[in-house]
């Protein structure tokens, strides 16, 4: 199963204390910013900062992603080149259209050729789409670099690019967001939503995580510590349906040691979707440390005591 | 890159910087530690014959001045005078005492503070001058304990706990000839608390063992009320004399109006690590018991006990200790089902300790003399401690900073981690740029065969003495690791430190619990 990236991190790139302390703060990628987060006078700075973070520093288990300044900018292309020095985990490339997915797209492969003779950096990329054309193209964008691993939405750029006013209830966001779930979905991407900018809104936070899951987004992005925990919350699977689904790889088990094609769980009729399902679910609760042990195997004998009472 | 791939392991043997000398002049024989409860036993806590004026109908205690309370007593030189803590650095009498005994012209005085807080500046002039010559205390910050640093009192200080503090005045290691006690509530024949009147501090608890064995008690206080003040913490059997003054103290710096979980994510983490940590335990039943000190990030390791205890419908028997409002909140919401309280560190804790009868008084002796027939701590389950310094044998230094200057003590530090099921040192590996984990402490102030755990932003280590505890953790799926590897792992972030140098004079002796030497602190280069 591929990593897990319910939580996306902003840790400003100019803060030593704060990249060293990315990888103990729960998150499963941290976003060391070298964009917003650093003012024009301190970008020299944070870049060689986070470069030698990159060198020196064990970020342990963390995936660690670099948002690099828009390629548009004088900034962007140095940037990338120092990045694709010591190849972070992933590259988050902001204001991303088409052409600039390319632009990055183009500037790595001739990279690759001319400084690793050929050989393909180790990086990821993942596109930051916070404007309506980016919205609009959000196919052709990820269909522009096979380096793509998934789509962060930016729904406060976005907002102001659409020249609206950015709510609690984000009626004004649903459409980007059903659009880049979908799009994601279809090629096989994460989509990470927006982060939520009131950071002691905890209840708030807590109710637009669930609204994203289940709007199809695999995680969202956070701008404070604290949200992490919150977010993962609203991420977790439901212990109903872990449940659920324990008991439908467990009467499967029992359907095929009987030598059944077909079964009924609680009256209804299992089918592929849903086995396929609920090895998903079990996987996922497992990566989570809900359910002890492989649950696919034999000795699961009662689904309801491997789960772990719901603690993430 | 690099992760925690070796570790360093610790040196076999002694763990001093230095050997403990046999003896120390200005305090004598040095009784080396020899365990955690190796002089623990019958036929030790005897106590003090008390030197006691009994007083009769129609005799007055209260007195118009200190000067004369001072006279009454019979100020002498070489005396031992005590005084309590609980005004903390809003503390106005320690100074007002001393400014009068100053005037005297007495000489050599041996000061028994349960606490000195950067309030008492004037001290250090007196210790120049020869009138203080002695210091002993479980806890010192500011100008007088730089000053002790500098070698700029006599004797060498005795750091005690306070637990120990208690034992020594019952026991007659530590005579007190005159106990002044900081009462924001008396009446005229010497009944005191600590709940009414406008420099309230609530518990009085570190003032017990003085009022009860001090040959001279003096109350002092800016609340007067008409006899009988009630509550009466401290009685009427034990006060010799009362003197009223405008003001013993400072609310500001009595107790804080507030005390705060932390925001800083890093501190949350590590909260958020030790809960589980406990969790995993399998303490963290119905009776659990717990104590933790006043910091932000032990307050945030309450707060995810908290929301545990709630979600698993745990009630508590108890929490200890210094009290805080959030662990009043805890008793309020029927997660605890008492306190026991030896101070107060909010005005919400006052108020409850006023005003709620499940919210306990405990004195010094019962919270943690380690020669009295049991101390609160050996009931504790949990206790959450801090660490300036850590070493490979989990020996904790809360006495100096790193660079050998003191700047706490232990306090109930080194009692707790030896009552507790469960030590719990929770700190960040790096603090400013120097490693929390080192080869040696510069100080070792609580004894690492006491200390069960400790937790870290980067990681968790078992004391190799609780096998029980490494497979309790692993069990539960928390990852852990050797102490060493944290060195390691620090080391690669800060390298290694230059070592302190010392002179060969001994500034401060630092008492275990019951009354042996743990370590000394020598006066830096």
């Amino acid at each position: 199963m591929k990593r897990l990236r319910r939580t996306m991190l902003f840790v400003p790139g100019n803060n030593p204390g704060m990249i060293q302390s990315a990888s103990v703060l729960g998150a499963d990628s941290v976003i060391l910013d070298l964009e917003d987060a650093v003012s024009l006078s301190e970008k020299d700075s944070a870049r060689k900062l986070v470069t030698k973070a990159l060198r020196s520093w064990s970020f342990k288990t963390t995936e660690v992603t670099v948002r690099i300044n828009p390629i548009t900018t004088v900034y962007g292309p140095l940037d990338l080149e120092a990045m694709l020095e010591v190849q972070p985990d992933i590259l988050l490339i902001p204001k991303a259209e088409v052409a600039s997915i390319q632009e990055v797209e183009a500037r790595i492969s001739a990279y690759e050729a001319a400084k690793l003779g050929g050989e393909a950096v180790r990086t990821k990329l993942f596109a930051l789409i916070e404007s309506a054309a980016g919205v609009e193209h959000v196919h052709e964008i990820l269909a522009s670099s096979p380096r793509l691993v998934g789509v962060l939405f930016g729904g406060e750029d976005y907002t102001s690019d659409m020249g609206v006013a950015r709510t609690m209830g984000g009626m004004e966001i649903e459409y980007a967001r059903n659009k880049v779930a979908v799009a994601c979905k279809v090629h096989g991407v994460d989509a990470v939503d927006t982060p939520f900018t009131d950071v002691d809104n905890h209840e708030g936070l807590l109710a637009d995580a669930r609204k994203a899951k289940a709007m199809g987004f695999t995680g969202k992005a956070a701008i404070n510590p604290r949200q992490v925990g919150i977010i993962h919350k609203g991420f977790a699977p439901d212990p109903v349906e872990v449940r659920y689904a324990l008991r439908v790889l467990e009467a499967m088990e029992e359907a095929e040691a009987e030598g059944k094609g077909v079964f009924s769980l609680d009256g209804k009729m299992v089918d592929a979707p849903i086995i396929q399902r609920a090895r998903q679910m079990v996987a996922l609760a497992e990566k989570l440390g809900m359910v002890k042990g492989s649950t696919a195997s034999k000795d699961t004998k009662n689904a309801n005591d491997s789960l772990e009472g719901g603690l993430v | 890159m690099h992760g925690i791939e070796f570790e360093i392991a610790p040196a076999s043997g002694e763990t001093r910087r230095q050997p403990l000398p046999e003896y120390i002049e200005g305090y004598g024989e040095v009784r080396a530690f020899e365990g955690a409860f190796a002089n623990v036993g019958v036929g030790i806590s005897d106590h003090r014959p008390r030197r006691s004026k009994s007083v009769r109908p129609g005799q007055t205690k209260l007195l118009a001045t200190i000067e004369e309370a001072l006279d009454r007593a019979g100020l002498r030189d070489g005396m031992t005078l005590s005084f309590h803590h609980h005004l903390r650095n809003g503390d106005h009498v320690l100074n007002l005492v001393m400014e009068a005994v100053a005037r005297r012209g007495v000489r050599d005085l041996t000061l028994a503070v349960s606490s000195i807080f950067p309030v008492h500046e004037p001290l250090v002039a007196l210790m120049d001058a020869g009138v203080v010559t002695g210091l002993a205390t479980n806890y010192m910050s500011g100008p007088v304990a730089k000053a002790v640093s500098q070698g700029r009192l006599k004797k060498p200080a005795v750091m005690m706990t306070h637990g120990g503090r208690p034992r020594a005045i019952e026991s007659g290691d530590l005579p007190v000839d005159i106990a002044f006690i900081a009462a924001p509530c008396s009446d005229p024949y010497g009944n005191c608390n600590g709940v009414r009147g406008k420099s309230a501090c609530g518990a009085l608890g570190y003032a017990v063992a003085d009022a009860q064995y001090a040959d001279v008690v003096v109350a002092i206080t800016d609340h007067l009320v008409a006899y009988p003040a009630s509550p009466a913490e401290i009685t009427q059997t034990m006060v010799d004399y009362v003197v009223e003054v405008p003001s013993i103290g400072d609310p500001q710096g009595i107790v804080s109006g507030t005390t705060r979980i932390t925001r800083d994510p890093v501190g949350l983490a590590i909260a958020h690590k030790a809960a589980q940590v406990i969790h995993a335990s399998g303490l963290l039943e119905d009776g659990f018991s717990f104590q933790t000190g006043a910091g932000g990030t032990s307050l945030a390791v309450a707060a995810e006990l908290k929301d545990m205890m709630k979600e698993a419908g745990i009630v508590g028997s108890f929490a200890a200790g210094g009290i805080t409002g959030y662990l009043v909140d805890m008793l309020e919401e029927g997660l605890f089902n008492n306190l026991l309280d030896v101070q107060c560190f909010d005005l919400r804790a006052v108020e409850s300790y006023r005003d709620n009868p499940r919210h306990l008084p405990m004195d010094a002796s019962m919270y943690a003399n380690p020669f009295s027939k049991g101390a609160v701590v050996n009931q504790l389950d949990v206790m959450i401690l801090g660490a300036t310094e850590i070493d490979l044998n989990f020996n904790v230094n809360v006495t100096t900073g790193s660079d050998g200057t003191i700047m706490g003590g232990s306090g109930g530090h080194s009692d707790t981690a030896a009552g507790a099921k469960l030590a719990m040192v929770v700190t960040q590996l790096v603090k400013a740029r120097l490693p929390i984990v080192r080869r040696h402490v510069t100080t070792i102030t609580t004894p690492g065969e006491t200390v069960d755990v400790l937790v870290t932003d980067h990681g968790i280590a078992v004391n190799p003495a609780r096998q029980d505890l490494i497979a309790a953790l692993e069990a539960s799926g928390l990852k852990v690791v050797t102490i060493g590897a944290l060195l390691a792992l620090a080391e690669s972030m800060t390298g290694i430190p230059d070592e302190v140098t010392f002179s060969d004079d001994i500034v401060a002796v630092v008492e275990y619990r019951d009354g042996t030497v743990v370590d000394v602190v020598r006066r830096t280069k």
